[in-house]
């Protein structure tokens, strides 16, 4: 009789200690992963939850963001991972971590509200900081437009896209795609509208496809040269490959000093040529790599190509039709107006410009940089006859 | 395989008051058809068979599938039209990465990019699909009509590609091609055979483009090409304007081309009927005649060059009396007068470095018969010293074996 009592007791104490270290995730259940099937809400997945005027993260669900961004249309992107217990993803030195069955990425597409707090105006800025409360985000100041999942099944990476309703108290599952007209107002009230294209889920697949035959599916973000960064977790800054170890999450790993590391692109300190790799690397390398979409093209942009015309230096278009722009290469050294690659960056028609979808506006601060490394480069593409 | 028949659950009484509208913004009617002909695509299984009914639709999304064993069908080329006009995001009209892969009898319209791409794949069946640009041959049209790169065992036959800012039918980087019995006009090329290896390109009607029938090798692709035969076809007064943008291939390809050989070794031109291209109805050049060669452009392995060109037996009629850039109509006047016209083949005149006419091996000469005459133009040197000498040009070479489709494509 005691004795069971005092297991009672125990049992009690564990939950309640339990409660205790799942934080402030008051009641929320344990992140569920759904081995098949499409859950209709993002809810039931119980990864992020808006409640209490925050966007809040469940526990074991960490934060984590990329060295250089992925352009979408000035959206910012709260990145998470979750796994389950007793399982870690595997270092890589190259390509997205190999990651267990169970886990589940989640990234949420948010705009900083615009001043004039008109919910169709979202402000214009690469500034995240007024964006978090805690790890999660705080609802009076953003507009939440869509979270997206990819998880990990038996069977391979699935991808999901829930969209946020006008109140921001839930996300439902959108499989054929959404367009929303916003605004972007910048710090100094100009505006500019445009179309906010939530992927179809075939789209998902344009990005995300790593190999071309194999047609396996793999996250972009979450490899070590993008991830190799400090992240603050709140009890202090962190690089974020490291607290994914100490936390068991990430395994196999050498030491952070053999990690590679993508340059952030707005890091005065870095580089121009290292700068500009990393924004073609996380922006156009998913596609153009030789196991990728446009491997067809013969032009790659990841971190390794070397620079001639495997990096699009004097090299002619394979299939670019109108979207040459009247140009002759992917890329003329010196001469950004001559290279077709700065018609695709700074064009927003489908079709011309580049990537093929993703953004319907163009990112003037990644075109300048752009533009500033084609100027930076040695050499010519003068004729042989 | 298990069939699934899949019936978009659209009437033809409701697509009827669809079509000829104007590219209104999309209605109710054409976003349920969008959202469930996209839904069909994602969740298709091997031997699915998405059957489309008559109608014209109006769609603002590029579509994709990538599933192997799927066929897409529509109720005719004619009376299933996909229409992208009101495009909003892109780039295509249908991507495809997947094995197995049939699509027929319907027509795609009016993409911002490309209209059918097929992007790797095995066994590849395109059947009756036309792909038109309907404002005319602009610019700014989309590149390619039917476009499989990288796949291999394809049949694209019976179909019609117009419009296009770059080629109507293209395949490139491709293994085991058919391509018979199609229709291309108002394209800057009709149809392309690029950087593929083994295409028979046959039966086909290519006019109006600004070149007819295509059969290019590019630098810097996953494959170089080699072993095409183009044969029974007619291509008939290619004189359209070209108009590719600039530092796209075909802008190289002067208006008035019949049958069109770049760089690209093993091709035999034979029993076609090929007329009235105004400045050649047959063309054998070389990379370095595009404008497109820079030293840092190009892999040192390619070879510019073509070899064992096997032009004969085709039924050949006027062309060559207007052509177009300046230095071929200066080349013309000045060989043939204002009145004359250039012969029946145009050759660049540039050849590999390595060989002279004595040492270069005979299977990779060039050899026309039955030909009213050729022009060297001596591209080389800035067209200075052309010559229309046959003799190096009277030659036979070894016949290309036939393509054969395996497996055959089920229709």
């Amino acid at each position: 009789m005691v004795k069971s009592a005092k297991r009672a007791t125990t049992l009690l104490a564990s939950l309640l200690l339990a409660l205790l270290l799942a934080g402030c995730q008051r009641g929320m259940p344990p992140v569920a992963f759904h081995a098949d099937g499409r859950p209709a809400k993002l809810g039931d997945w119980h990864v992020l939850e808006a409640r209490d005027g925050k966007l809040e993260l469940n526990a074991g669900v960490v934060p984590y963001s990329l060295n250089t961004h992925l352009f979408t249309d000035y959206v910012h992107k709260l990145r998470t991972i979750w796994m389950p217990k007793g399982v870690s993803a595997k270092y890589d030195p190259k390509n997205a971590f190999d990651f267990p069955v169970g886990t589940i990425i989640s990234k949420t597409f948010y705009y900083p509200r615009a001043a004039d707090g008109k919910f169709s105006d979202v402000a214009r800025t690469l500034d995240y900081s007024g964006d978090f409360a805690g790890q999660g985000l705080r609802l009076a100041s953003v507009h939440l437009v869509e979270t997206r999942l990819l998880v990990r099944r038996k069977e391979g990476w699935t991808p999901f896209v829930y969209v946020w309703n006008p109140q921001q108290t839930e996300a439902t599952l959108v499989r054929t795609g959404d367009v929303q007209a916003l605004t972007l107002v910048d710090a100094q009230g100009q505006r500019e509208d445009f179309n906010y294209v939530v992927p179809d889920e075939g789209q998902c697949v344009n990005c995300h496809e790593a190999d071309m035959i194999g047609r396996t599916i793999q996250p972009i973000g979450p490899k070590a040269r993008h991830m190799n960064r400090d992240y603050d977790y709140g009890s202090g800054r962190e690089n974020q490959l490291e607290h994914l170890v100490a936390i068991g999450y990430l395994m196999d790993m050498p030491r952070l000093a053999d990690v590679p590391k993508d340059a952030n692109w707005r890091d005065p300190s870095a580089s121009l040529d290292a700068r500009a790799r990393a924004y073609l690397d996380i922006n156009c390398a998913m596609c153009h790599n030789p196991h990728g979409e446009a491997s067809v093209t013969g032009f790659s942009l990841g971190p390794d190509v070397p620079e001639d015309h495997h990096l699009g230096i004097c090299k002619s278009p394979e299939a670019a039709g109108p979207a040459t722009g009247g140009r002759l290469f992917d890329i003329v050294p010196g001469k950004p107006d001559e290279s077709i690659l700065m018609n695709r960056i700074g064009s927003t028609r489908p079709g011309v410009m580049m990537p093929e979808i993703g953004r319907s506006t163009v990112d003037r601060e990644g075109e300048a940089l752009i533009r500033a490394w084609i100027l930076s480069l040695k050499g010519n593409c003068d004729i042989v006859h | 395989m298990r069939k699934t028949l899949i019936t978009v659950a659209l009437a033809t009484a409701l697509a009827a008051c669809s079509s000829q509208q104007a590219p209104a913004p999309q209605n109710q009617t054409d976003a349920s058809f969008e959202s469930k002909l996209q839904e069909q695509l994602l969740d298709a299984k091997p031997g699915t068979l998405i059957d489309i009914p008559a109608g014209t639709y109006h769609l603002k999304r590029g579509l994709s599938l990538r599933t192997d064993g799927v066929t897409i069908k529509g109720a005719g080329m004619d009376k299933t039209i996909l229409s992208f006009k009101g495009q909003v995001v892109g780039p295509e009209g249908l991507l495809v990465n997947a094995n197995d892969f049939t699509i027929e009898n319907l027509t795609i319209e009016d993409t911002k990019g490309d209209a059918l791409k097929i992007n790797h794949g095995r066994n590849i069946t395109i059947h009756g699909v036309r792909t038109q640009w309907t404002d005319g041959s602009k610019t700014s049209n989309g590149p390619y009509g039917i476009y499989p790169v990288k796949t291999q065992n394809v049949l694209i036959e019976d179909s019609a590609a117009i419009g296009a800012s770059d080629s109507g039918i293209y395949v490139g980087q491709s293994n085991n091609v058919i391509v018979r019995n199609n229709h291309v006009e108002r394209n800057v090329a009709g149809i392309e055979i690029e950087n593929t290896v083994n295409a028979d390109v046959y039966g086909n009607t290519a006019t109006d483009n600004s070149g007819g029938i295509l059969v290019f090798n590019m630098p810097d692709l996953l494959m170089e090409g080699s072993g095409t035969r183009v044969f029974k076809n007619q291509v008939i007064a290619n004189n359209h304007d070209n108009f590719a943008a600039n530092g796209s291939a075909v802008a190289s390809v002067p208006a008035g081309s019949g049958v069109v050989v770049n760089s690209n070794p093993k091709v035999e031109i034979f029993d076609n009927d090929i007329a009235d291209n105004k400045t050649a109805n047959i063309i054998v050049s070389s990379f370095y005649s595009t404008n497109y060669a820079s030293k840092t452009g190009v892999a040192a392995g390619y070879d510019p060059y073509p070899k064992g060109i096997f032009v004969y037996g085709n039924r050949l009629k006027g062309g060559g009396d207007s052509p177009s850039g300046l230095e071929f109509k200066t080349l013309k006047v000045a060989l043939f007068g204002i009145n004359g016209h250039f012969p029946d083949v145009l050759w660049d005149g540039y050849s590999d470095p390595k060989f002279t006419d004595k040492t270069l091996p005979p299977q990779d000469r060039i050899c026309l018969q039955d030909v009213s005459g050729v022009v060297d133009a001596d591209g080389p040197d800035g067209y200075k010293h052309p010559n229309t000498d046959m003799k190096p040009f009277q030659c036979t070479l070894d016949k290309l074996p036939a393509v054969t489709l395996n497996p055959e494509p089920k229709l």
